[in-house]
């Protein structure tokens, strides 16, 4: 039946190509790449408008490119790469033939019209709906025709990646159970197709109001369903990127999890429990009551922040096992500091692990608590917070892995090497600062989507401290770093693609290597059972420092909600 | 390159768990309860908190309400456009409308005391965003949140619409005064 497959073995990696993967796995992550490029020099427009001394754009305009930018990085950007994740996990980690390419390319298709469709009825006008199109406010038919497309074309991604794990078991491509990156791209794909499937019952309906064929959406029906949509589609990227931090630390590193049940038992966590995270975005909502908020809000006992800090763990803390294991055991940090800070796989993934957790995991914990979300609900707190985890966690994550697949699957090498060293630092610690400003004005009031904080012209203006205006300005100043940043990503990506010298690689042929279980490593044998000492001491201290600003920064929140006024 | 193979135990599941793992889980579980915890511990001690009611209403309907309570309770008019101030008495049902692109009418609340503040849009949905104390409500056409506010201190305050509503969103400033009690 696998006859007809052709795959190559990459030489240096050894991972193994299937020819129609390939294909696929480069259209998807070079159209995403094109939506980063669109949805970069939106950002600058975006962010040089809401810099006060700058103010680039007119209302009319600023608003369009606002609502572009959202769909075109945390829809079409995103999911374009993760689709390619989830073929590099299904096809290439498990060597085995991509299910159903020519389905495969249906999906791409179907995605990359939906994302133009969309694209072309935001800047014809008329559809400046922003990314959560909430009615009654309406966008042309062709904006939600677009997303539904666009949707459709990613659930067929989704089912191709599930029929490969099924083509790759009833092969017997590999042995034992599917490697841990390919159980995380998992976890991704069957958020993504809750995901989805809430997206086109909400949009299926508002593209035919839009039509005028339905006369009336509920509105907070509307932003129930959306944001199970939404929302959600942030949890695929937070299990994607958690399987490319995985990923990432075993290419780099030769990392194995500490230990595969604790690591497998928080990616499940995240299918039972992340997805009640929607409501999060309706906590300051009326018509639903606080019982229904707490525990979804909580996501039921928080279960999905226990897996996040899991991992938050085990992912540095598998880089330690790993590190120590070849001799670098001076001291608690040693491990880390003799890491490779140079490569751009490793210091990208390490700073996204980091502003992950510090600043979007904090900060989303604490907007995600029923009562705190009132003192930032809407304002520009909430954008920074996203930004710290879609933008640092999970774009930073695929940007590392980038300059793994470079060489890897468009067989290239990575040209401007310097350039490439320096830019998850630039891009990284850019959005560090471009974070913690947007949060800082959003602690002021100062509001999200919102073209003139002065509000000229009006009879009677708000005066936002002068605070807000350093932090507003700080804003520009940080965007426009990690906009360098993240153009040297893309200038680095393209010229390597097209113009980077060619790596030798071998022809295709059918023969295939089955996959072997992972070799037992020593030095994790010698610390299961709990008798020793603890596996990943430097780990451990770093998540205590991470949980003491964790508790720090919540009862921060909670006193500064006492001083409010009384609300019942 | 482990993470990415099949793991090297075919029964990976009864291998012991490190006790840098373990202590973490233990740690982690148990703040998770504490944050859980925290939500229904304010509802019952804390005082900011939101009410759960809230009722389906029309556009007209919420007009007529909220034009009564201008009628009866009007103590000024402000800006050129007239926008009347609302004094009304401590503890009674208060209305404010949202609509693109103003808040209306301006209310005076008085201190320390306690007023049901009634809200609802009129076309599309908006933010209500007392500045600067930072207390942000979502508010949506055809559903009227009614939650009683208790100002803390004596001032001006603004409203800001903090949900985009179009292309004047950012004009859609309102003011609202908290006075000594009398």
């Amino acid at each position: 039946m696998a006859l007809n497959a052709l795959f190559r073995v990459d030489a240096r990696t050894g991972l193994q190509y299937h020819r129609d993967a390939e294909w696929l796995m480069k259209a998807n992550a070079v159209s995403g790449v094109v939506f980063l490029l669109l949805g970069g020099v939106l950002a600058l427009l975006v962010s040089l408008t809401r810099w006060p001394a700058v103010h680039l754009l007119n209302a009319e305009w600023f608003y369009l490119v606002l609502t572009a930018h959202g769909l075109d990085m945390l829809a079409f950007w995103i999911i374009f790469f993760e689709i390619a994740v989830l073929y590099f996990c299904a096809s290439t980690l498990l060597r085995c033939r991509l299910a159903t390419p020519r389905m495969a390319w249906l999906g791409f298709a179907l995605m990359l019209i939906g994302a133009v469709t969309t694209n072309v009825a935001i800047f014809q006008g008329e559809s400046s709906v922003m990314f959560t199109s909430y009615v009654p406010m309406g966008a042309r038919p062709p904006f939600y025709l677009g997303l539904i497309l666009f949707a459709v074309g990613a659930l067929i991604g989704c089912f191709v990646f599930l029929g490969t794990l099924v083509v790759a078991r009833a092969e017997k491509t590999y042995e034992g159970s599917i490697p841990l990156v390919t159980f995380g791209a998992l976890t991704a794909a069957i958020i993504a197709i809750f995901t989805i499937a809430s997206g086109a019952i909400i949009l299926i309906p508002t593209f035919l109001w839009s039509m005028g064929l339905i006369h009336y959406i509920d509105p907070l029906m509307y932003r129930t369903i959306w944001w199970a949509f939404g929302h959600s589609s942030q949890q695929i990227n937070v299990a994607a990127h958690v399987a490319v931090w995985y990923a990432i630390a075993a290419i780099v590193f030769g990392a194995k999890p500490i230990s595969e049940k604790v690591s497998r038992t928080a990616f499940l966590l995240y299918i039972l429990f992340l997805q009640l995270a929607s409501a999060h975005h309706l906590l300051s909502d009326p018509g639903l009551s606080s019982a229904w908020k707490i525990f979804n809000a909580g996501y039921f006992m928080y279960f999905a922040v226990m897996a996040s800090m899991i991992h938050g763990l085990t992912v540095p803390g598998s880089i330690e096992v790993a590190q120590r294991g070849k001799g670098f055991t001076k001291g608690l940090y040693e491990w880390l500091r003799k890491a490779p800070w140079s490569n751009p796989v490793f210091s990208g993934m390490f700073i996204s692990l980091i502003g992950f957790g510090f600043l979007g995991g904090i900060s989303g914990v604490m907007m995600g608590t029923e009562q705190l979300n009132m003192i930032i609900h809407n304002t520009l707190y909430v954008p920074g917070h996203f930004h710290a985890t879609v933008v640092i966690g999970t774009t930073l994550a695929f940007m590392s892995l980038t300059y793994f697949l470079i060489p890897s699957l468009f067989r290239r090498e990575v040209a401007f090497p310097g350039l490439a060293k320096w830019q998850p630092y630039l891009f990284g610690l850019g959005m560090y600062a471009f974070v913690l400003v947007m949060m800082g004005a959003g602690t002021l009031g100062v509001p999200r989507r919102h073209w003139d904080i002065g509000f000229a012209g009006t009879a009677m203006p708000y005066e936002f401290p002068g605070a807000a205006y350093l932090m507003l300005g700080l804003v520009g100043i940080s965007a426009v770093l990690a906009v360098i940043g993240g153009g040297i990503y893309i200038f680095v990506t393209v010229w390597s693609i097209l113009l980077g010298k060619r790596v030798e690689a071998g022809g295709y042929s059918s023969a295939r290597t089955p996959l072997q279980m992972a070799p037992v490593t020593p030095a994790l044998e010698v610390h299961g059972g709990g008798a020793g000492a603890f596996a990943a001491p430097g780990t451990f201290t770093l998540a205590l420092v991470f949980l003491v600003a964790f508790v720090l920064y919540y009862f921060i929140n909670w006193k500064y909600l006492s001083q409010v006024w009384g609300l019942s | 390159m482990s993470a990415i193979l099949p793991p090297s135990n075919r029964i990976w599941w009864k291998h012991p768990l490190d006790k840098v793992e373990l202590t973490w889980i233990a740690i982690a579980f148990v703040w998770s309860l504490v944050l859980f915890f925290m939500m229904p511990y304010w509802h019952v001690f804390g005082k900011q908190n939101l009410s759960n009611e809230a009722y389906r209403i029309s556009a007209e309907s919420y007009q007529k309400k909220t034009q009564d309570m201008v009628d009866k309770f009007t103590v000024r008019t402000e800006t050129d456009q007239n926008i009347p101030v609302v004094h009304p008495p401590a503890g009674s049902d208060v209305y404010l409308i949202a609509r693109l692109w103003a808040w209306w009418p301006i209310l005076e609340f008085e201190n320390g005391q306690s007023y049901r503040l009634h809200l609802s849009a009129m076309d599309y949905q908006h933010g209500f965003s007392l500045q600067p104390s930072n207390i942000n409500l979502q508010v949506i056409p055809g559903y009227e949140m009614v939650i009683t506010v208790t100002p803390n201190k004596t001032g001006t305050y603004s409203v800001v619409c903090n949900e985009y509503c179009g292309i004047g969103h950012h004009t859609m400033v309102s003011r609202l005064y908290v006075v000594d009690k009398k």
